[in-house]
């Protein structure tokens, strides 16, 4: 390809050697084209959207409320109460040294010891604990001593004050506020007794077991005007929040169906325990565990697996539908519904458990002219999602959310046929921690929306939101102004009809009815 | 060294075609404020996944690496198309492909969030361009089509 004369080379520039040299230039015009149509095509997507649309995101963690430290008393201090003060900053010297080992060469548990050191400190101090199995009491009383987030040759503060019975913790001096994480059936006699004794009372969930307890805690509640939170700390979840502030833009159009599911396949979901072979009836306080439930013999299963049994529990509807329920009322101010249908079964787990494996129920609210429905098994992992049906879009909740338009949408029609939006596409996707809200616009994003994949990651910063709802009821506590936490007693007795009534529909076999008038199941 | 006449259309070719590749990949990301490796590398794989993620986590180190990637891809192509010091971009692509294959190797028993459009084992399309490009690096032809050629001239002395 060389001239003849190498030596022309360096003196002459042919028209061959321009040809030549600027012969691929028109591939950098053809790359701009494309450039161009690609960012026309990015910036048409989701635009017409975005512009009219001012979602609200949750700005941040509240920060803490100054004030005196406050006292508190656990009642349960099993798995569950175990989790509540590891998100209020107390775990076990034994497990802050396991964390710490596994930390070494463990990315994971790196994390998680990270995580929960930079959990802020609440200023509270765990006085009083009871518990009705001696292993768990003794555990709580060494968790409860660990303020300072040490392993086992480190630091201690004075150990809480083991109480043996629930009674005499509400009453004690030294308790502020009452966590109570026992048993369903347990949850209202202690929260009555200790709002009575005047105690701020952070409740797990469901609020109660019978109806009529509803009715006494809620009235109760009122009348001491104690802090009163339920543990539904789904109240925290950002995507709940960004979703609330969608769907009151109408982006969704109108919702006439929500379906919401339980899916779990494992021994430990469907309440299989294990049992503690430290439990016999010497460590066991069986007759208070008992306590408003008909009485039966001493059983280890029914004390390990207490969720198996109407006796102590309030099945998968009181357990498990609850979470999706406050959820949604959350966002969309449900209520009590009008009517419930449920039907199921013990179809997988015949171990003698009377509660149902298999539930479906639905919930009628003819004055917002749409149904909620549940369903749940508890041995299928097929995940359905949480799914809020619009006739504009569907919206897709999780730890994220998506809004995917529907084709067919009124709201979106010119958009659509003007090729703005395209059909059955998410237009919207939000992940906590970004703060903000992305029209979907690239593959690569559309993949990731849903996979939660940034939010597991945050910047290590991922907030456990039972710390969160801990939190507010602290705050709530410390501003003593009245000003209520997010899952106050008026929508724990929304939690608690709702759940009851779709129980009560199984087990009788029939549909129920909420009497508005009269505040009545019928 | 010299070319047949289809050989230095096959490397011109060869050489376009790459250079098309990054330079669209490096503007869509130039051109787009918004954009970040960060998902990319915390589904890395293979034995360098620690090191990925640790640059997806690191707040400084996040936008270096985006802004290097970005304009890395961009210079590169913009070469590879002009012909214009291409033996040097073409060792900067490998290095950038060399990247984006230990963060997401093709071995078995890894999966990856994002799906893969074929089935590989161990080579992939991102080797494959790498090698292509170490062609590019040894068989230069930016002085007989490229701005080279033009930039030889200014450069002689007259």
């Amino acid at each position: 390809m060389n001239s003849e004369n190498p030596e022309n080379d360096k003196l002459k520039f042919s028209r061959r050697d321009v040809l030549a040299g600027l012969v691929s230039l028109p591939v950098l015009g053809v790359i701009g084209y494309g450039l161009m149509k690609h960012h026309e095509s990015k910036k048409k997507l989701g635009s017409g959207l975005i512009r009219n649309i001012k979602p609200i995101i949750p700005a941040g963690i509240p920060s803490l409320v100054e004030g005196k430290t406050i006292n508190i008393g656990m009642v349960g201090c099993g798995g569950r109460g175990g989790y509540l003060m590891k998100a209020l900053g107390f775990v076990h010297p034994d497990r802050i040294d396991e964390f710490t080992e596994k930390a070494n060469n463990n990315k994971y548990w790196a994390d998680y010891l990270k995580e929960f050191n930079a959990q802020e400190n609440l200023n509270i101090k765990i006085t009083a604990i009871c518990d009705v199995f001696e292993k768990n009491a003794r555990r709580a009383i060494e968790i409860g001593a660990n303020a300072f987030r040490n392993g086992k040759e480190g630091k201690m503060e004075t150990a809480p004050k083991r109480y043996l019975r629930y009674h005499d913790l509400v009453a004690a001096p030294e308790v502020d506020a009452v966590i109570i994480a026992t048993p369903d059936h347990l949850h209202v006699p202690i929260a009555l007794e200790a709002a009575r004794h005047g105690k701020h009372v952070y409740c797990e969930k469901p609020l109660s077991w019978t109806v009529a307890e509803t009715f006494e805690i809620r009235n109760t509640v009122k009348e001491t005007g104690i802090v009163f939170q339920l543990g539904h700390q789904g109240r925290q979840t950002e995507s709940y929040q960004a979703a609330k502030s969608l769907i009151d833009q109408n982006v969704a159009g109108k919702i006439s169906l929500i379906e919401v599911c339980t899916n779990r396949n494992d021994p430990n979901g469907a309440w299989v325990y294990d049992i503690d072979p430290e439990g016999n009836p010497d460590t066991i306080d069986w007759k208070q565990f008992i306590g408003p439930a008909p009485w039966h013999e001493f059983s280890l299963e029914r004390f390990f697996r207490w969720r198996c049994w109407w006796d102590y529990s309030t099945g998968l509807s009181g357990d498990l539908f609850t979470h999706e329920y406050d959820a949604l009322n959350q966002i969309l101010k449900l209520g009590i519904p009008h009517s419930a249908m449920a039907s199921g079964g013990i179809y997988f787990y015949k171990d003698g458990r009377t509660v149902p494996d298999v539930l479906n129920m639905t919930f009628e609210y003819p004055d917002r002219d749409l149904t909620l429905l549940y369903s749940a098994t508890l041995s299928s992992e097929k995940n359905r999602g949480k799914v809020i049906m619009g006739h504009d879009a569907y919206i897709e909740l999780n730890d994220t959310l998506i809004v995917n338009l529907d084709p067919k949408s009124t709201q979106y029609k010119e958009e659509i046929e003007k090729g703005i939006l395209k059909p059955h596409e998410p237009i919207y996707s939000y992940v906590p921690g970004q703060g903000k809200i992305d029209a979907i616009t690239t593959p690569t994003e559309k993949y990731f929306a849903g996979r939660g994949l940034l939010y597991t990651y945050r910047d290590g910063k991922a907030v456990d939101t039972t710390h969160l709802h801990l939190r507010e009821w602290l705050n709530c506590i410390r501003l003593h102004d009245g000003t209520k936490p997010s899952c106050h007693i008026d929508q724990a007795f929304e939690e608690a009809i709702t759940a009851h009534m779709g129980s009560i529909s199984y087990l009788e076999g029939r549909r129920t009815y909420w009497d508005e008038v009269n505040e009545k199941i019928i | 060294m010299e070319y047949s006449k289809s050989k230095l259309t096959a490397l011109v070719l060869l050489r376009l075609a790459i250079g098309w590749h990054f330079l669209f990949e490096g503007m869509v990301k130039v051109l787009n404020p918004s954009w970040s490796s960060k998902a990319y590398l915390l589904d890395s794989g293979g034995f360098l996944k620690g090191f990925f993620e640790w640059m997806a986590h690191n707040t400084t180190i996040l936008p270096v690496v985006d802004f290097m990637n970005a304009w890395g891809l961009t210079v590169v192509g913009f070469s590879l198309i002009t012909g214009l010091f291409s033996r040097y971009a073409s060792l900067v692509g490998i290095i950038l492909l060399g990247l984006y294959y230990l963060s997401h190797p093709a071995y078995p028993g890894i999966d990856y969030l994002f799906p893969s459009d074929g089935s590989y084992f161990i080579i992939n399309k991102t080797l494959v361009e790498l090698f292509a490009l170490y062609v590019i690096y040894s068989f230069p032809s930016d002085q007989f089509v490229g701005l080279e050629r033009c930039w030889k001239y200014i450069k002689t002395p007259r």
